[in-house]
């Protein structure tokens, strides 16, 4: 009988855990919303989305979302420019060509990659990479867009290889070896078979790549220089949606329209990262089927 | 045979996966301590009607069932599913057993319903072994992992397992598809022994091993039970034509 | 042919050229930082607080704060997130519940560390009056690390055999008695492998505990769960953008035992899994 009752409170703990794990996001979500809302009572929910200027402690203060958004695009589409082809082709590499001892090598290195705290790679950022970058590019200061879509392209990198190379891996045999019984080499059945049929996959390494790379928070604030204003090219200083709620928080008065200002900017983000992952779960039940 | 004899009968049982149906308006009794014999071609539901006794069909949510199976006179509906598998066992196609030593293979189902008297439950591992003929073959090596055994004796370790919980009727689906002859004939002997206190069904794509062991048989064909009767005038005249064609082997 | 052959070994060399230059970043960065972290790395900067305005002494109470948050993080987020996956494998049907449970774990696992910071201040700190704490910050982390729990979980759970639940079921054992002697301790080895996995990366993260429980200099260790402590990741930010003229070298230092702990949690974990995998048996 004793037994009975330990089951019955077991199973009800496992459905109530089920339960936490929507309860969590739709708290998430409230919690932002709650606080936006109270920014969006006194300052237009379209000013700040529209305004182009983010001057949070002026008088009148602006919440112009705009140059933040630019901000976090430019630095994001500058990485995925080069995470996205160096990291598939990586995956290549790993999935269809290095010999067995090598993969499994390189596979720890990236998993080393994927645990290396960004605080440290942004530190490297600092006194290694961005004054590297101001000689080269003959900059006032390292501390600028660049250097920071450098790191996060870099951090990026286990995201999106270790998803490609699962889809990579995940094409049936049966495609190869019709290729190759019809002749082909081995480069031209992974350039016209098993790329294109791991492209969902792929995609959503791209997805969870970019979702990776625009929530990213102490790189950037770290290395962009943290300009809040509208960024004319990448080799500016600049300011993320991520790096402006890390850096303001500390100094906002709870309850100010400061204060839940960056919380709407929380709420943005929540928004686009979800719209980014469901996206690519979708991609990925493609690929799976 | 009389009525109060059934142990186990279904009323217009029909099972479905998902749209597709697998079993038509099955109406069969099941007699104590007799080895009911099911046969018929692959695809016929066999399977299917074995596991809906025990409910393991359950397990696949694309499953469904109508109608009633009535076991001691009592409608199954109303018993829950660990009571009615303790009481109606069965043994799998392939030896299934656990990836743990034949003696916790054999001590894990009396455990999980509540026997927690070490000497009870080693006095179960034996005489369940002896049950099925494997005691002296085995009973040195208790320790030693189940899956080191052969198919044979796994499959009969897996009777024994089934055995030690105390069922009341025991189901086999296929039990002997994996094996070699000489193993086949062992878990056969098995049966026949243990017609004397258990009711048994045996589910079979061999025509020849049903006429060997049961008492009555069915026959099976695309989700209907054709007909059923005793096993020996199944054999020689059967009632349908096509029963006929089945075991003298023109289909199937 | 040849030509073919030809461009195949262009497409090759290029392909290995670009997985190097993915490689040897990670090696330089290994490399810079163990070179420059090991002159700081003594006895006095592990075992010692920071003093004069952290130009001088150790880093271990943040370690300390660290290896707590860790702790408490472990302690939340295990059972929630094993539990959550054994009724995702095990009991749960197909239905809008169980649908809605994968789609959160989904979009958890996407949320930015930075927006779990704000959540984890506006629930845990200022409405449930924790204030930045160790049990705000551990309960923070312990969200964030919950969907790659989850997930590992449930790999674990699904690569045990279907046939160890239909022998315990059909022995007449219920749901519960299947998952926990039929389906758990084969599972266990992938579960601990994800869980410090995700506990390494908790240990990392900076942004979720900036306002839940990171002191910026607090030189003593926490007397309670309700106080704040000092943690690695904060204090090298700390250090190395917010402080003036703090020595390159405990920058370095700092970052060499963060980035210590961290593999040695992995470590840990890649040799659980070569211990389980050597003794599994199906």
């Amino acid at each position: 009988m004793r037994n009975k009752f330990g089951e019955r409170v077991i199973e009800t703990a496992i459905r109530f855990s089920g339960f936490a794990i929507i309860a969590f996001v739709i708290l998430i979500f409230l919690f932002l919303l709650k606080d936006s809302l109270s920014l969006f009572r006194v300052y237009s929910f379209k000013r700040f989305i529209l305004e182009q200027k983010w001057l949070p402690i002026s008088e009148p203060p602006t919440f112009g979302i705009v140059p933040l958004i630019t901000g976090s695009l430019l630095v994001t589409v500058g990485a995925i420019v080069i995470c996205v082809p160096v990291g598939v082709a990586t995956a290549l590499y790993i999935a269809e060509i290095a010999p067995g001892y090598l993969k499994t090598i390189l596979k720890s290195l990236i998993e080393v990659l994927a645990s290396i705290p960004s605080v440290v790679l942004g530190f490297i950022g600092i006194i290694w990479l961005g004054p590297f970058v101001k000689n080269t590019f003959h900059l006032s200061t390292g501390m600028c867009g660049l250097t920071s879509v450098f790191l996060l392209a870099f951090m990026a990198l286990p995201t999106i290889i270790s998803i490609s190379e699962d889809a990579l891996v995940g094409v049936p045999r049966m495609y190869k070896e019709a290729a190759y019984g019809l002749g082909a080499t081995h480069w031209q059945t992974l350039w016209r078979i098993v790329l294109p049929a791991a492209s969902s996959g792929i995609m959503a390494a791209v997805m969870l790549g970019i979702g990776r790379v625009i929530g990213e928070t102490m790189v950037v604030m770290m290395v962009t220089g943290n300009a809040p204003i509208m960024p004319k090219s990448i080799l500016q200083p600049l300011r993320t949606l991520t790096a402006t709620i890390a850096g303001e928080m500390g100094e906002t008065v709870s309850g100010s329209d400061h204060y839940y200002a960056l919380f709407a900017v929380g709420l943005i983000l929540f928004i686009i990262t979800f719209v980014l992952n469901f996206t690519a779960e979708v991609f990925l039940r493609k690929g799976r089927r | 045979m009389v009525e109060q004899n059934a142990i186990i009968k279904t009323i217009n049982l029909n099972c479905f996966y998902d749209n597709l149906q697998v079993l038509r308006d099955i109406n069969i009794e099941v007699y104590r301590n007799e080895i009911l014999g099911i046969i018929g071609p692959a695809n016929s539901g066999k399977t299917t009607f074995l596991r809906a006794l025990n409910r393991l069909n359950s397990l696949n949510i694309n499953y469904r069932q109508k109608g009633v199976i009535v076991f001691e006179g009592q409608n199954t509906q109303d018993i829950p599913d660990s009571l009615i598998r303790r009481k109606i066992g069965i043994i799998f196609a392939m030896p299934q057993v656990l990836p743990v030593s034949i003696y916790e293979n054999i001590a894990y189902g009396p455990k999980v319903h509540g026997i927690r008297d070490k000497h009870r439950v080693e006095q179960l591992v034996e005489e369940s072994l002896k049950k099925a003929f494997v005691w002296d073959e085995l009973k040195d090596r208790l320790k030693t992992p189940a899956t080191k055994l052969s198919g044979g004796q796994q499959q009969r370790l897996c009777i024994a397992r089934t055995l030690a919980i105390e069922p009341d009727v025991i189901l086999y689906d296929e039990p002997c598809s994996g094996l070699d002859p000489i193993s086949t004939a062992k878990v056969e002997d098995t049966m026949s022994l243990l017609a004397q206190s258990y009711t048994q069904i045996l589910v079979t794509n061999n025509t020849k091993q049903a006429s060997r062991v049961s008492h009555r048989c069915a026959f099976f064909l695309m989700g209907e039970l054709v007909e059923v009767d005793q096993t020996r005038k199944m054999y020689t005249h059967p009632s349908d034509p096509r029963t006929d064609d089945y075991i003298t082997g023109k289909f199937g | 042919m040849n030509r073919a052959k030809l461009r195949q070994n262009i497409a090759f060399t290029v392909l290995g050229l670009i997985t190097l230059l993915v490689v040897v970043p990670i090696l330089l960065v290994l490399y810079y930082v163990i070179r420059h972290g090991w002159n700081a790395i003594t006895w006095e900067f592990l075992t010692a607080a920071p003093r004069n305005g952290m130009k001088e002494g150790g880093i271990y109470p943040a370690i300390v704060g660290t290896v707590l948050l860790i702790t408490g993080t472990m302690a939340f987020s295990l059972p929630l997130g094993i539990l959550s996956a054994i009724y995702l494998v095990e009991y749960a049907r197909d239905t809008l519940f169980t649908r809605l449970i994968k789609l959160s774990v989904v979009n958890l696992s996407g949320i930015p560390s930075i927006v779990y910071g704000l959540f984890g201040f506006t629930l845990f700190v200022v409405f449930m009056r924790m204030g930045a704490s160790i049990l705000a910050g551990s309960l923070t982390l312990a969200i964030m690390s919950l969907p790659v729990i989850i997930t590992a979980t449930k790999e674990a759970l699904e690569a045990v055999p279907m046939v160890y639940r239909e022998i315990s079921l059909s022995l007449g054992a219920t749901r519960w008695q299947t998952v926990r002697s039929c389906v758990l301790p084969y599972a266990i080895p992938g579960i601990l492998t994800g869980t410090v996995l995700s506990l390494s990366r908790a240990a990392g993260e900076t942004a979720p505990i900036l306002f839940t429980v990171a002191a910026f200099y607090l030189p003593r260790l926490p007397r309670s769960m309700f106080d704040q402590v000092m943690a690695l990741p904060y204090h090298l930010y700390v250090i190395s953008t917010q402080v003036p003229n703090v020595p390159e070298k405990f920058s370095f230092g700092t970052g060499l035992v963060l980035i210590a702990l961290v593999c040695l949690m992995n470590l840990v974990s890649i040799i659980l899994r070569a211990h389980f995998r050597k003794k599994k048996q199906w």
